[in-house]
């Protein structure tokens, strides 16, 4: 509506970095606030000073490689295991930003826009990206991402600073809902955005593989969870999209035949 | 010893880790989405793999979890965890209202029941 009584003013390249940056305001960025002022807590908890915490927040810009390296440094693992570790939490973002891509305003799209844009990869505006940006015109995606990216990492800064000053103040009950906000939200997101057989079954596969690859090749469990899970789900998915298909025929032949008597 | 600290070595720490082990899989998801066709099977395959690596760091974070929310029986935590699926489809998938509902049903069940 609004877009058609401005005549076309709403459409804007700015206008879309606004609306984008106004998501972090909305549950999404509610979420990662409260997910980054658990990281803020840990990384007290760890000898981090807040400036550091809030550097690492911004670079690495994903929760679990945060928690991984402070974990491993913290104990007083090597730099080198540390880095094994968050090179092999990281390998998510790969596919992730891969089929995020194609939603980022076409090859014409600016090129350092995109490697800015994508650091902004991590399962909130991946989430958020993959729900908004295909309903926007292609030319406003790429700037609409950025807004989004924009608007997280403050959101995330701001979350973990509260977390860093609030550490050990926040009753038990409190904390507990604050880890659980991230879970429930990834997968009613994922929920959300599915949108075939493929995706239900990479959804149903994937959790039921997640905590066992855990529990027998941790370390490895989301690349194992992701390649095995994922790629039984694409080619049941396929199969079953075959079957539809074929169920379809099935039926037009039958009530033809039924039209027919 | 533990690597971290306060200053300028663990910043630049971080910066080297974010820059050669972390960063790089984000450009290489640039380079590898670029040519990717929406409607084709490769999309449809990287996508499957990536929703079952979201979908398996879900169960994760909620079977062996750590923190505060580790003092929470499994049971309770699951049933919140289906609470909140219940109230998003109840709500006519509204996100807001699924995770509302679950943390809702988690504290209450944390105060009621551990």
């Amino acid at each position: 509506m609004a877009a058609i009584d401005d005549g076309g003013q709403v459409g804007t390249r700015r206008s879309a970095l606004a609306r984008g940056i106004a998501v972090a305001l909305g549950v999404p960025g509610l979420i990662l606030f409260a997910s980054a002022a658990g990281f803020g807590a840990l990384a007290r908890d760890a000898g981090l000073s807040l400036g550091n915490a809030n550097l690492m927040m911004a670079t690495l810009f994903a929760l679990p490689a945060q928690v991984v390296m402070v974990d491993q440094l913290a104990r007083g693992g090597s730099l080198l295991g540390a880095a094994l570790a968050v090179t092999l939490i990281g390998v998510r973002l790969l596919p992730m930003t891969a089929v995020l891509v194609p939603y980022l305003g076409g090859p014409r799209g600016g090129r350092l826009g995109k490697v800015i844009a994508v650091h902004a990869i991590a399962i909130t505006a991946w989430m958020e990206g993959f729900r908004r940006l295909p309903a926007i015109a292609e030319p406003l995606r790429l700037p609409h991402f950025l807004g989004i990216g924009a608007g997280l990492i403050l959101a995330s800064l701001a979350g973990t600073t509260a977390g860093f000053a609030a550490a050990g103040v926040v009753p038990p009950a409190f904390a507990a809902a604050l880890l659980f906000l991230t879970p429930i939200y990834f997968m009613l997101s994922l929920i959300e955005t599915a949108g075939g057989a493929g995706d239900w079954l990479a959804i149903a596969i994937g959790a039921a593989l997640g905590p066992l690859a855990f529990l027998f090749a941790p370390g490895f469990d989301l690349l194992l969870t992701g390649v095995v899970g994922g790629t039984a789900a694409y080619l049941l998915g396929r199969r079953w999209r075959g079957m539809w298909r074929l169920d379809g025929h099935d039926d037009t032949v039958r009530d033809d035949l039924r039209d027919g008597r | 010893m533990s690597a971290l600290g306060d200053g300028w070595t663990t910043a630049a720490l971080i910066v080297v880790m974010a820059l050669v082990a972390h960063e790089p899989w984000r450009w290489v998801g640039l380079w590898v989405g670029r040519d990717l066709d929406i409607d084709g099977e490769a999309f449809r395959w990287v996508r499957a793999v990536a929703t079952a690596m979201v979908a398996g760091l879900v169960m994760r974070l909620l079977v062996f979890p750590a923190g505060a929310l580790a003092d929470v029986p499994a049971a309770l935590r699951l049933g919140a965890f289906a609470a909140g699926l219940a109230v998003y489809a109840a709500a006519g998938r509204s996100l807001a209202a699924g995770v509302a509902g679950g943390s809702v049903a988690l504290v209450a069940a944390r105060l009621a029941f551990a």
